[in-house]
């Protein structure tokens, strides 16, 4: 599995995206056809983010070394 | 006689004793080894504490022996505390523990500041090493014990605060022999594997013996080496471990750990909510702002100027139209009296015109006659009138 970066779809990336928004959009000086698109974006960016908080399941995933030093992940026993 | 001698029963003997000896010995230190050693039914423990001289009964209740941080056993040798108290119907004395600990926890106590020292030289506790803990962790690692209360508190805080976080864990031993390696190892593990933004490593408490694992050299230098931040979160809330010094964050509990690193999902979605309707209310301001700006320039003076330019410029074509057509009058009358004068001397020209007025045009053999002397007696001559011609002939010439 290849190491995840701060990729463009994480919560923080988008949340920060959406708190820059809200401040150029507090501050006006942002051109109104821009603006508009900034709002649009924004909505769009929340809407994702709550649909990530959405999940109510804790997913716990066992990470094991296999015998050539590969790496396994399975379910973890649920209680 | 007898009745001078000052008896007592031996239940009144026993309670000045037990007041004497209690009120003489509240609280002890002491130190022995363990034997006949029984943990009773009743969650009692009762053994027997001795040295090469003397020996001593010694009695833990149930309360007390919840706060135990090792299991006793025969031939252990401890250092108890407590109070001697006596225990009337069996007539003997015994230490009543509060507590108790293994001899030797000192030499561990010696070896754990050691090592901090050491590894405070190095640098290993350093703020300007410690890495940022991520505002919003996605996935996060745990290195704990997959049997440990510790990965049940994390889940169980983890499940109400944030369900959506993705968790992996690698499962080790947190002590006994080889649990400093296999978290040490673990810690690399997770770094190998990657895209992990944030590891918790601990466990529940216990006594420093089983916490031994989290004061150990290999576990700090590989806390030190993680690329990815690292929360600990080893046992009590008082006691320091090694990896608690050396980790990014440190955490009193597992439990305290997983609250410490996600946001809870309930107030992420307000700040969210708040975030959305504050940007609402901005796009809003801008927007009237917008329509008043649009408002008053539609009113203004200068927006109305083209408008007014407009009608200025169709008012002077008509002018202009008025003024085109009078002068192109006025050349035409010119040019019309100009041809009518033409015309007339034209007219008066024409040879027509001048035989209506009653003049005539002699010719001989189609020839016009110019002169009296060119017509002789006899001659045949036409004379042309205005309205017609007619044949002649000469009777008298000159």
């Amino acid at each position: 599995m290849a190491a995840k970066k701060l990729d463009k779809n994480s919560l923080e990336h988008s949340l920060k995206r959406l708190e820059e928004i809200v401040e150029s959009l507090e501050h006006g000086d942002v051109p109104l056809d821009d603006a508009v698109n900034l709002y649009e974006e924004g909505i769009r960016i929340s809407k994702e983010c709550a649909e990530k908080l959405k999940s109510t399941e804790l997913k716990i995933k066992k990470l094991s070394k296999g015998i050539e030093g590969q790496f396994t992940l399975s379910e973890s026993d649920e209680e | 006689m007898s009745t001078e001698k000052n008896v007592v029963t031996i239940t009144e003997l026993t309670r000045q004793i037990k007041q004497s000896l209690e009120t003489s010995f509240p609280r002890v230190w002491v130190e022995g080894e363990i034997s006949n050693f029984k943990h009773h039914t009743s969650g009692h423990l009762y053994f027997t504490l001795k040295d090469e001289g003397a020996q001593l009964s010694a009695v833990m209740w149930r309360s007390r022996v919840a706060n135990l941080t090792f299991p006793p056993e025969d031939g252990m040798k401890v250092i108890a505390r407590g109070s001697i108290t006596v225990y009337p119907p069996r007539g003997n004395y015994q230490i009543d523990i509060e507590q108790i600990q293994p001899v030797g926890i000192g030499e561990l106590q010696l070896a754990f500041e050691r090592l901090k020292q050491k590894l405070a030289a190095e640098g290993l506790f350093d703020p300007a090493h410690k890495k940022p803990i991520p505002e919003f962790p996605e996935r996060i690692g745990i290195i704990t014990s997959e049997t440990g209360a510790a990965l049940q508190d994390i889940r169980s805080v983890l499940s109400r605060r944030h369900p959506s976080v993705e968790v992996i864990l690698v499962s080790v031993r947190v002590q006994g022999a080889g649990a400093a390696e296999e978290i040490g190892d673990a810690i690399e593990q997770m770094n190998r594997y990657g895209g992990i933004d944030v590891l918790i490593v601990g466990r529940g408490g216990g006594s420093l013996e089983d916490l031994w694992a989290f004061n150990e050299e290999r576990v700090a230098r590989a806390i030190y080496a993680s690329k990815i931040p690292i929360v600990s979160a080893v046992g009590h809330e008082i006691d320091f471990s090694i990896a608690d010094f050396v980790a990014d964050l440190r955490a009193p509990t597992p439990s305290a750990a997983a609250e410490l690193i996600v946001r809870d999902r309930t107030e992420l979605l307000e700040d969210i909510g708040n975030l959305c309707y504050t940007m609402r209310g901005a796009i809003d301001t801008q927007m009237s702002s917008f329509r008043e700006r649009v408002a008053s320039l539609l009113t203004s003076y200068s927006f109305n100027r083209p408008r007014d330019l407009v009608r200025e410029f169709s008012q002077r074509v008509d002018e202009f139209d008025r003024s085109l057509g009078l002068s192109f009058n006025h050349i035409a009358q010119a040019a019309h009296q100009r041809y009518d004068s033409l015309r007339y001397h034209l007219q008066a020209l024409n040879p027509h015109g001048v035989l209506k007025r009653g003049y005539s045009i002699v010719r001989k053999e189609g020839r016009i006659v110019s002169s009296a002397h060119l017509l002789h007696r006899g001659d045949e001559a036409e004379i042309q009138f205005h309205d017609g011609t007619i044949g002649v002939q000469v009777e008298k010439g000159k």
